[in-house]
């Protein structure tokens, strides 16, 4: 494992994308940076600007007015760059699934593969969340995969 | 002193790589102590490596329309400015050199980091990052008066030594300059300058990240970002590290128990710089310069007449 990935494992700075939510998850995400799950124990920060993001935190349901802007978000974004989707609507839209007003899923706005890791959930709980980055954040190591896979093998 | 004997003090001790752990440590104290503040655990030890090394290996994206000379050449500006201030101040405390009129040298240089974040956000060719910079322009115009009123006093009460090692030798025979009335008031003041000079909440209206979302530093990524956190953590150490030396006795004699106590002042400037900023909200840009122009310079002002007519 390199340097960069350690450190990027380290410190994940987070930037908070809400595209079209309805506040639920955006709330939730709020409660992991705050005392009772303290995210910045693991280095995560949430961060005011694009540029100087590591992972992105997609909420919500991607409407025509949003969806564009999340592709540029992404775009604008400096690689190495983790897209985690949370919550039902930006996974596969949720309730608003037939709504007039939505085009695509998030992993259909981004180009495939973008999005690394999906929390499902209405909303995800904080750990949760969590745990979606520790899961994203591991896919950075591909040597750490089938080591991880075959133990658990071996557990069963 | 030798070619190898200077490059040795410049770049490991006291100079850059002596002030990169010192302020890597205490930027991490600054963390701790807010995360405790707010009831939470905080990072670990190595966070502000982690933070740099990281920064170091992401991608670097320049702006459409930006001046790469001047989007890449402010990082560094601000990068040479701290290091200046700070190799200057810890060669004058450990070493006991200097050159005549460094006292007024180090002003100048402190001044550049806030200069690199200006020339930054303008070349960055972004309106939150022209914010950004204009309310630091603001800013410097507000902090630097008082700044200089207060580091005014110390020079006044020694009858015009101006060399940070004559400085601290006249400490060593009179007592430190915070003992007296006049320079109590400036060390009060070059408190709350240094808060707005690192800008720290409640002035950091320049990088107000809920309102202007990182303001003047809003397109920097990668290692010119990187370049923007070291020279914060930079002036982490210079800044506290010049106005313990300048007001408050330094280091002293360098013997085991004044080491011990510089330490502590040190600790106790920077815990103070944190703590101001956790039970602070962010004021206005207008509040801000209206404070440091009124309620700052006038106590300024009257130090440095309290040092004239010498208490």
């Amino acid at each position: 494992m390199g340097v960069k990935v350690r450190a990027l494992m380290k410190s994940p700075w987070v930037f908070h994308v809400s595209a079209g939510s309805c506040n639920n998850c955006d709330i939730e995400i709020l409660d992991c940076l705050c005392p009772r799950f303290d995210i910045e124990r693991f280095g995560a920060l949430l961060v005011g600007s694009i540029r100087h993001a590591d992972a992105l935190l997609v909420t919500g349901a991607m409407n025509r007015k949003s969806a564009r802007r999340v592709r540029q978000l992404y775009e604008q974004a400096a690689k190495p760059c983790l897209v985690i989707a949370i919550g039902a609507c930006a996974l596969g839209q949720g309730i608003f699934r037939d709504s007039y007003s939505m085009v695509q899923p998030l992993d259909e706005v981004l180009p495939p593969g973008a999005v690394t890791v999906y929390v499902p959930g209405c909303p995800p709980r904080p750990e949760a969340m969590i745990v979606g980055v520790v899961k994203a954040l591991n896919q950075l190591v591909p040597a750490k995969q089938p080591v991880e896979a075959k133990k658990e093998q071996a557990d069963e | 002193m030798n070619i190898l004997e200077a490059l040795l003090v410049f770049l490991v001790f006291p100079g850059f790589v002596f002030m990169v752990i010192v302020g890597m440590l205490i930027s991490w104290v600054d963390r701790k102590v807010t995360a405790r503040v707010q009831f939470r655990v905080g990072p670990p030890l190595l966070q502000p490596l982690y933070d740099f090394l990281k920064l170091m290996g992401k991608e670097t994206v320049v702006p459409r329309g930006a001046s790469r000379l001047a989007f890449f050449g402010a990082p560094l500006i601000g990068l040479a400015g701290a290091v200046f201030v700070g190799t200057m101040v810890g060669v004058a405390m450990f070493l006991g050199k200097g050159f005549g009129g460094d006292v007024i040298v180090a002003i100048y240089m402190l001044v550049l980091p806030s200069l690199a974040v200006i020339m930054g956000g303008i070349a960055s060719k972004n309106p939150l990052a022209s914010v950004g910079a204009s309310r630091e322009m603001k800013l410097i115009v507000g902090y630097e008066l008082p700044f200089i009123l207060a580091l005014a006093v110390p020079v006044i009460q020694s009858g015009g030594r101006l060399q940070l090692a004559a400085l601290l030798q006249y400490q060593a025979e009179h007592g430190s300059f915070a003992t007296t009335l006049s320079g109590l008031v400036a060390l009060v003041i070059a408190i709350l300058c240094i808060q707005a000079k690192m800008a720290v909440v409640p002035f950091d209206q320049a990088e107000a990240e809920t309102e202007v979302m990182g303001g003047a530093l809003i397109e920097y990524s990668g290692p010119a970002l990187a370049m923007y956190k070291l020279t914060k953590i930079l002036m982490f150490y210079a800044v506290p590290m010049f106005v313990v030396t300048l007001l408050w006795g330094g280091f002293g004699d360098l013997s085991a128990v004044a080491i011990v106590l510089g330490v502590l002042k040190y600790l106790v400037l920077v815990v103070l710089i944190t703590l101001i900023r956790n039970t602070n909200p962010r004021v206005r840009i207008e509040h801000a310069v209206a404070f440091f122009w009124t309620w700052v310079s006038i106590p300024a002002l009257a130090a440095v007449v309290l040092a004239a007519v010498g208490l």
